[in-house]
């Protein structure tokens, strides 16, 4: 019998045909290909977030082969000599034996680290983001929701994963972690010596804490991750307003090869930053703090970043204790209960409620794919800057001791600027807010009606001076312009209205010419072009 | 989805006349996006200009390559043991850190480039068709969710509604009794929260405690200077460990006068703290009573301690009372004495409980 030829040129198609007998995977696969996405920079800080996990989840594999949570006591004889001969916890010698005797095992922990912080930070934008934009109204409150989740999920991640070293800073984050459990009322005794296993520090902790942290929420964040993706893609990216972009469609370009392409570049991006920050720059020198031990703190003992809010607010808070006699017993609420257990609480559910707050506010029960500029909403713009401000004093004051100590202010100066900066920053912020959004409000109209200032000075027959202004459309008889407003950017200058030359690329000289700029352009804008013209507009007018 | 698009029927995939983007076109259409604008981003081929972008992808791969083995070789072969003093040991970090960004990020530009410029420009348009409630869908979709109630007869049943119900119940809480029933732990017997290990009862057999250093060595009154301070222990097998965290006390030796304050304030203000010092010695636990980190800066001078986490201040010479801060109870004091060999003891344990408030503290 002959052989057969193997076609290999037919192979591809052969075997996609296959599959596809089996799958039926051809219209699916399809669809997601061509699924759109818009664009816009600020997209991206949901990725960053997304991007972080994942280096996270490589990283944090690594250090689990490494790592051991045991609390018993053994005796450092590893190779950072300043610590040989000295008790520590089977955790912490691990952690250390993690950061000089594994090779590559500090480069690694450092990048888990920074990964660490970066997610926590863009989580944060991210939020921000959304809430600025208006982007969480419906029908994206569940999405939000599981965002404000996804931030405290990975704070207590993030918490549980610093305290893992047993290191003197993570030792005192816990033991103030425990005295905020003993807080609770009526429970706090009970939940905290069984999370402990009895009192604090106890010979538990850590070992809970690490299938916390390895296990259980790790796979909560990977199932909201899943979730709040798996709605992005079920309810379509929402998008700015712009040429051709309505409440019913997405304008971008598709998923593959395009979206797909920035993404994975972006995200290696992300990776690469992680990797020099991890490399070069110092995160947690554990072995510079020593073992724990329930006797030695040092001052400007900071928790990470995304802590240091409610630091602050535990800082700030005056010392106002709640103590009565009833049933024959005292009974106690101390002051640490109110700025770490009913703030972040307070914290958790207004976010969690806010869309719906604003909904029955505006009476608007419309659904909503269209960004909206902050500007346009003033008073939300307003209630997110006093959000922001509250949260950058307690941030600022949960450093307050550091900052007293580099600029020689009194401590008592610094807490009662922050008791006081508290009160009254937010109202304050949301005034300036609210003003300059009315005022940018006030700008784009104005620009709309009267034109874009073109910088050129004439003068009347009469000796009078004037500015001309370059109309943005048709113009009606009182010389106003008739456009309205697009809820978008309206251009203010003369180059954005192609009456300028572009601006050329280039760091030391132009790297392009104005023709390849503006074939560029052209093929980029989804309207007709300006037609091109090399010259620009002199003061003289003569066009 | 052929129900959310409308397509032409009449198309013919096999025409030949069709280009291949005729046949991209058309299945976008049938995903509900339109390719409004598509144009290659250098429609004459071989221009100046895109050779210098091939190039620069080009390179950056090649950088891509190069830096990737920069970091094999310095995984492998760049010395990583740690060694004291100044060496080329120090920088296998960074070096793994400089060849590993450098990689991910020439990888991660060359794509971008790629994507950005090379890519032709392209404009789709997707529908998103939510606007449109397809009550017949929701119509029918609730009839056949009630129908399933209807199915199960509840209504016409309900005694099995309840009996499900009153049978389910316990299972709920089945799941949760593992997970509490293993962790929970009786804060009270003992009475881990009140007691310390001071408390020569329960850790000593009765005898008297000695306070010790942190190396286990016990004190005599004499050893520690006037205006000095020091950090003791309970003189118990493990009682400088964390196994007793709550015990750590700060051993202070006042100055004639300032024993003399301490003393008027606590003679007839504070009566828990009556007789608790030993000469000019006093002892508070060092475990602040608002979160419960050591309490251990203890400025010379003003008489304050204070603790360097929430900035709780506390005045030695008035019996610990917190002056500052979010702290709102004293340190309790140690009640000091000295034994017949001439080292200090405590006579008992501390009289409050030491460290953070909690809802049934005594």
């Amino acid at each position: 019998m002959k052989r057969r030829k193997v076609d290999l040129a037919d192979l591809p198609a052969r075997s996609a045909g296959e599959i596809d007998d089996r799958l039926q995977v051809a219209s699916p696969l399809r669809r997601l290909f061509n699924k759109v996405f818009p664009d816009h920079w600020s997209f991206l800080l949901g990725e960053i977030a997304l991007y972080s996990f994942i280096v996270l989840l490589l990283t944090g594999t690594f250090l689990a082969l490494f790592f051991d949570p045991s609390m018993q006591d053994t005796k450092y004889n590893g190779s950072f000599i300043p610590l040989r001969g000295i008790d520590m916890s089977g955790a912490y010698r691990s952690s250390l034996d993690i950061s000089f005797d594994v090779r590559g095992g500090l480069f690694i922990r450092q990048m888990h680290h920074w990964a660490a912080l970066l997610f926590m930070a863009a989580i944060v934008m991210h939020m921000l983001r959304t809430f600025f934009t208006g982007a969480f109204r419906k029908p994206r409150e569940l999405n939000w929701i599981i965002g404000i989740l996804l931030f405290w999920m990975g704070f207590t991640e993030g918490f549980a994963g610093y305290s893992l070293p047993d290191d003197a800073l993570s030792g005192t984050g816990l033991r103030i972690a425990s005295a905020i459990m003993l807080s609770i009322p009526i429970a706090g005794t009970w939940v905290t010596t069984s999370l402990f296993g009895g009192e604090f520090p106890g010979h538990v902790i850590l070992d809970r804490l690490y299938i916390v942290h390895v296990l259980i929420i790790p796979g909560v964040i990977l199932a909201l991750i899943a979730v709040h993706l798996g709605l992005l893609v079920k309810q379509k990216h929402t998008q700015w307003p712009g040429p051709g972009r309505t409440n019913s469609n997405v304008v971008g370009v598709r998923m593959f090869p395009g979206f797909a392409l920035k993404g994975g570049g972006f995200f290696m991006i992300v990776f690469a930053m992680i990797a020099l920050l991890g490399g070069i720059f110092q995160i947690n020198p554990i072995w510079l703090f020593g073992p724990y031990k329930a006797a030695v703190v040092s001052a400007a003992s900071q928790p990470d970043w995304y802590v240091m809010f409610l630091d602050g607010s535990t800082r700030l808070m005056p010392a106002w204790e709640f103590r009565w006699h009833m049933f024959g017993n005292y009974y106690d609420i101390p002051p640490l209960f109110w700025p770490t257990v009913v703030l972040p609480g307070i914290l958790t559910m207004l976010p969690i409620f806010y869309p719906f707050i604003e909904a029955r506010f505006t009476k608007d029960k419309a659904v909503h794919h269209l960004l909206q500029r902050p500007r346009d909403v003033p008073t939300r713009t307003g209630i997110g800057a006093m959000a922001v401000s509250f949260y950058l004093v307690l941030l600022v004051s949960g450093g307050n001791d550091v900052i007293a100590d580099k600029l020689k202010i009194s401590l008592n100066a610094m807490t009662w600027a922050g008791r006081i900066g508290l009160l009254i920053i937010p109202p304050l912020a949301y005034y300036v807010v609210y003003r300059i959004c009315l005022g940018l409000q006030q700008h784009d109209r104005e620009v709309l009606s009267h034109g874009v200032e073109t910088g050129i000075i004439r003068r009347t027959p009469e000796g009078r001076f004037y500015e001309v202004h370059q109309p943005l459309g048709p113009v009606d008889e009182h010389g106003h312009g008739e456009l309205p407003y697009a809820g978008w950017v309206v251009p203010k200058k003369m180059n954005r209205v192609g009456a300028l030359l572009p601006t050329l690329r280039g760091f030391f000289k132009p790297v392009e010419t104005v023709e390849d700029v503006e074939n560029e352009q052209s093929s980029n804008a989804p309207v007709s072009p300006a037609p091109s013209r090399h010259h620009e507009i002199g003061t003289g007018g003569r066009s | 989805m052929s129900t959310t698009t409308e397509h032409d029927d009449d198309f013919d995939v096999d025409d030949r006349s069709l280009s291949r983007f005729d046949l991209v076109r058309e299945g976008a259409r049938r995903d509900g996006v339109e390719i409004v604008h598509y144009a290659p981003k250098f429609p004459v081929p071989g221009t100046k200009r895109e050779k210098r972008v091939v190039r620069t992808v080009a390179l950056l791969f090649a950088i891509t390559g190069l830096a990737a083995l920069g970091f094999l070789i310095s995984y492998i072969w760049w010395p990583y043991e740690y060694k004291s003093g100044f060496n080329i040991n120090k920088y296998y970090t960074p070096m793994l850190g400089i060849t590993l960004g450098l990689t991910l990020l020439s990888v991660g530009l060359a794509i971008i480039t790629w994507g950005k410029k090379l890519l032709p420009d392209e404009i789709s348009v997707q529908d998103r068709h939510d606007q449109i409630v397809d009550q017949t869908e929701r119509k029918l979709t609730g009839a056949t969710m009630l129908n399933m109630v209807d199915e199960l007869g509840i209504a016409r049943r309900p005694l099995l509604a309840k009996a499900a119900l009153l049978g389910l119940a316990p299972v709920g809480a089945l799941a949760a009794a593992p997970l509490v029933g293993g962790l929970i732990k009786d804060p009270h017997h003992p009475d881990v929260l009140v007691h310390t290990g001071w408390d020569n009862k329960l850790t000593n057999n009765g005898q008297p405690i000695r306070l010790v250093r942190d190396d286990m060595t016990p004190i005599r009154p004499e050893d520690i200077s006037v205006g000095g301070q020091m950090t003791v222990f309970p003189g118990i097998p493990g009682g400088n460990t964390n196994d007793y965290g709550d015990s750590p006390t700060l051993l202070i030796h006042l100055r004639d006068d300032d024993a003399d304050r301490l003393r008027g304030n606590i003679t007839g203000q504070v009566p828990a703290n009556e007789n608790h010092m030993y000469g000019n010695l006093v002892a508070y636990s060092k475990i602040c009573t608002h979160a419960g980190c050591p309490a251990s800066l203890y400025e010379q001078q003003t008489s304050v301690l204070l603790c360097p986490c929430h900035q709780s201040q506390f005045n030695i010479l008035d019996n610990a009372r917190p002056i500052f801060g979010p702290a709102t109870r004293r340190l309790p004091m140690l009640p000091l004495d000295v034994d017949s060999d001439g080292f200090l003891i405590a006579k008992s344990d501390y009289q409050q409980p030491v460290g953070p408030g909690f809802w049934e503290r005594p």
